[in-house]
């Protein structure tokens, strides 16, 4: 693989109201660096993409973002979120994920029914009213658009659900919680394109509502969805613009070449 | 907004559960632990009264031959000798393992090499059954069929160990067989491709590529069921005749140290020499467990590090 | 000899091998269910054991056995859950929980006779139990626990760690997330594993006979006062169980009917033990398929 320099570095700040943003972010596993000083702001009801080759450490970027690393790896630097540095060890990261919510790569149903999966969480937190809870079940499957296809059978089990359908019970079950951020990891990776084409669309509902970030392979996703792109490159974020920019006039040599397919 | 800045830097409900649940798995598996250390604690200092409050000398209890722990001998010594049992418990051990190994291999291959498919569907629930039987009911089998058998061919009482043998050897042979197995079929598929490849039979491949590959795993195996064979107590105490002598053969009644504890435990009072004397026994079992276990741990790690 | 006929005998033998593992398990079975069936009557099943006349029934036993598995159950699954628990979803990779492991493991190993004479020294001697279902279950528990929790520890495992991530990114404590949802994905391995070891119990004898005791006394059916000493719920009672009953009737000659009552109790022993074996698997997949599909 080509070596492109880590030290020249393209990276905008946002100028309208910030959702969070990330100074100096590195991660370790173990003796492995991860990721080197990722200094981020991601803007309030947009969606940033992260893109970036395997390995570049995008997930292990994103999922500091609600704490998920902490029994997985040593997060340093500065997580900003409502003013508070969310990394500090005297945050309750239970609260943070409240606000700040994450969909996996892979479609992570709980093995109970559609309608348990979604409620699930909610009661745990103190959500007891049944019109209530009806409530959210009807407007964030709505929100995922996924209630037209099981609104019928709202207690079977989420287990036979097809996987696009699965993932996005995961997407209405996060927007149930109502939370500020929504966090995406490669949400339409493992799915078909019928399926990704509903869930960029979901993706373009919740906008409205919530900051998402999302994790990417697909640039053509990347392009029609995100406001803002980051590029990544081994541990290290190397342009930050956006998305047209990014697109159109890359400022970096290897986002250039990464994103017309010229890569390594 | 500050209402949330709030709720962020305090604790909480998920807060006070997790405490509450580790402090409750933390609790049980604490007391596994203490469970484990007092059985270690009270076998040890029970066994040990023998040479250390009755003044025995450990020596004369492994190696001499009379086990009569209530009487004194010619020296005013008393007769702890507990040499027959061990010799005894070793050699059903041994030989039971011995028997049950062939048979053990031949289900495993044939389960593994052979007949992969079929073969399971019809011996997984063989060895399932065969472990599910209850010790007591291989010993009731083992004193109404196998030691009127040996009765009449061979003459005796038909007690003895070689009736303990037969039995020890049906009761550790789905022990090695599942192990077995497991460590055959751990062996790499394209080592069987290779050697077949290369114009072996199936036999060779077995012999010389398997079975090679997969010897450390399966002398585990042959150790857990000796393990099981030497700790047996009831099945054993049923056919082997009781009588604590130095065995002359396969069949003259004998004592293990499992059935002699299983006999003697009821009959003695506690805190006299018999008594204590038959705790030194159950040390030994103790022992003998902990050292079956440790050879497990060091074939294991000589097997991973030839790999 | 060429390598072909090797092959061939070879091959052979294990067939031979297998043939012979198969016709001892035909054999085993066959002469239990034969010998035992004709023995086992209503009668049978519910009348006293006798000590010096013929005739006698299981009727204590048979209640005994089934009473200490319920209350060793009660007493070590949520201890084998805690451990579970721990071993799954909090253990350090550390020294101590290999330790842990390795006492665990040597737990399992320990002769059943040993752990039994633990029993009768600690409970049924130290501490004045004297022989009683109590001190047996205590016993059995001990005998029970490494299994169960490593049939806890395994099931939990097995469930993916994708479920966790899901449970806490929701905001759920991490204990929450264990009870409330890799628990009850695990719960079919789980209950397959209680009904394995459950089987294991039922047929144990060995720690059982200096802690339970060998005696069967004459309970109360219908006291239903556990603290009332006539009544058949009294725990602190001596209780001999359907294995050691068919020890004591063989081991001690008194019985004059000995042969035909060990056969009928191995019977009934080993029918219990392969309804355990066959419920626990259908019963898994029972449960798997309503998991998986449409409720
Ligand atoms: N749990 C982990 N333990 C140790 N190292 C890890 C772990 N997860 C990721 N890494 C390492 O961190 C680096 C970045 O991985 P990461 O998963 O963040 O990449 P990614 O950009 O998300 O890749 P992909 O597009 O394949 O998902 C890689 O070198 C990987 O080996
Ligand atoms: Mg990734």
């Amino acid at each position: 693989m080509q070596d492109y320099s880590f030290d020249k570095t393209h990276i905008i700040d946002i100028p309208i109201e910030k959702a969070m943003t990330t100074e100096n972010l590195q991660v370790f596993y173990g003796d492995n660096h991860a990721m080197h000083d990722a200094s981020l702001q991601f803007s309030r009801y947009r969606i940033t993409a992260l893109i970036g080759a395997s390995g570049s450490g995008k997930s292990t970027y994103l999922r500091c973002l609600n704490r998920m690393n902490d029994r997985i790896a040593t997060v340093k630097g500065k997580i900003m979120y409502r003013d508070m540095d969310i990394n500090s060890p005297k945050i309750n990261v239970y609260e943070v994920r409240k606000h700040i919510s994450m969909v996996f790569q892979r479609p992570n149903p709980f093995a109970k029914s559609i309608r348990e999966n979604i409620t699930f969480a909610l009661k745990r937190n103190g959500i007891k009213d049944k019109t209530e809870l009806e409530e959210r079940v009807e407007s964030s499957l709505k929100a995922a658009a996924l209630w037209d296809e099981v609104k019928d059978e709202l207690d079977k089990s989420a287990l036979a659900l097809s996987g696009g359908q699965a993932q996005r019970l995961c997407i209405a079950r996060c927007v149930a919680m109502k939370p500020d951020i929504l966090l995406l990891d490669e949400p339409a990776s493992a799915l078909d394109p019928i399926s990704t084409a509903k869930i960029e669309e979901t993706l373009q509902q919740l906008r409205k509502n919530y900051s998402i970030i999302i994790v990417t392979h697909n640039m053509q996703q990347a392009s029609r969805i995100a406001d803002y792109t980051a590029f990544f490159h081994m541990g290290h974020v190397l342009e930050y613009d956006r998305t047209e920019k990014i697109f159109t006039n890359p400022q970096i040599k290897a986002t250039e070449d990464y994103i017309s397919g010229n890569f390594g | 907004m500050d209402e949330i800045k709030q709720e962020l830097q305090s604790s909480s409900r998920a807060t006070h559960q997790d405490y509450f649940g580790k402090a409750l798995s933390y609790l049980c598996i604490t007391f596994v632990g203490l469970l484990v250390l007092s059985i270690l604690y009270f076998i040890t200092t029970r066994g040990l009264a023998t040479f250390t409050e009755n003044h025995v000398s450990l020596w004369k209890f492994l190696i001499e031959k009379n086990w009569n722990p209530g009487v004194l001998d010619s020296h005013g010594q008393p007769q702890i000798g507990a040499l027959p049992m061990i010799v005894t418990s070793f050699s059903v051990t041994v030989l039971s393992a011995l028997v049950a190994t062939p048979f053990a291999l031949g289900v495993a291959l044939f389960m593994t090499e052979i007949a992969p498919k079929r073969g399971t569907k019809v011996l997984q629930p063989v060895i399932e059954l065969l472990v599910g039987i209850p010790s007591v009911v291989y010993g009731f089998i083992g004193l109404s069929v196998i030691v009127p058998l040996i009765r009449h061919t061979f003459g005796g009482t038909g007690f003895g160990i070689l009736a303990g043998v037969v039995v020890l050897f049906v009761m550790v042979l789905p022990t090695i067989t599942s192990l077995s197995i497991d460590s055959i079929k751990a062996v790499p598929m394209y080592y069987r491709s290779a050697s077949l490849a290369l114009g072996a039979t199936r036999w060779q491949t077995i012999y010389k590529v398997v079975l090679r590959a997969a010897t450390p795993g399966i002398m585990t195996a042959i150790i857990f069921g000796m393990a099981r064979a030497f700790g047996e107590a009831l099945a054993v105490q049923m056919v082997i005749g009781n009588a604590v002598l130095m065995p002359h053969g396969l069949l003259t009644p004998s004592s293990t140290l499992t059935s002699q504890l299983t006999t003697g435990i009821g009959n003695t009072t506690m805190g006299t020499l018999p008594n204590n004397a038959l705790w030194s026994l159950a040390l030994i079992l103790l022992l003998m467990s902990l050292v079956f276990n440790i050879l497990v741990r060091f074939i294991g790690k000589r097997g991973s590090l030839k790999k | 000899m060429n390598s072909k006929t090797t092959n061939n005998i070879a091959t052979g033998i294990i067939y031979v091998l297998v043939a012979a593992v198969v016709g001892i398990l035909i054999f085993l079975l066959g002469y239990i269910l034969i010998t035992g069936l004709p023995h086992v009557s209503w009668h049978f099943l519910t009348s006293a054991a006798q000590s010096f006349r013929a005739g006698g029934g299981i009727r204590d036993q048979l209640f005994n056995s089934l009473y200490l598995l319920v209350l060793t159950l009660i007493i070590s699954f949520p201890i084998a859950l805690g451990s579970g628990i721990y071993l799954s979803e909090y253990a350090p990779n550390n020294w101590l929980t290999g330790l842990i492991r390795t006492a665990i493991e040597v737990l399992s190993s320990l002769p059943s006779v040993v752990i039994g004479l633990f029993g009768y020294l600690l409970f049924v001697i130290q501490f004045r139990m004297g022989f009683s279902i109590l001190a047996g279950a205590i016993a059995l528990t001990f005998f029970n626990l490494p299994l169960l929790t490593r049939s806890v520890e395994e099931s939990l495992e097995d469930v993916s760690d994708l479920q966790r991530e899901a449970g806490l990114s929701l905001g759920l404590s991490h204990w929450k997330t264990i009870t409330g949802i890799v628990l009850p994905a695990a719960v079919p391995g789980i209950l397959t594993g209680i009904i394995l070891s459950a089987g294991r119990v039922f047929g144990e004898a060995a720690a059982l006979i200096y802690t339970a005791g060998q005696s069967a006394p004459i309970v109360n059916y219908s006291n239903w006062n556990p603290m009332s000493t006539t009544s058949f719920l009294n725990p602190m009672r001596p209780a001999e169980t359907l294995a050691v009953h068919i020890w004591k009737v063989n081991t001690e000659g008194v019985t004059p009917d000995a042969l035909s009552i060990s056969s009928g109790t191995s019977a009934v022993l080993i029918i219990v033990i392969l309804l355990f074996n066959l419920s626990a698997r259908l019963l898994g997949n029972w449960m798997y398929k309503k998991m998986t599909a449409t409720k």
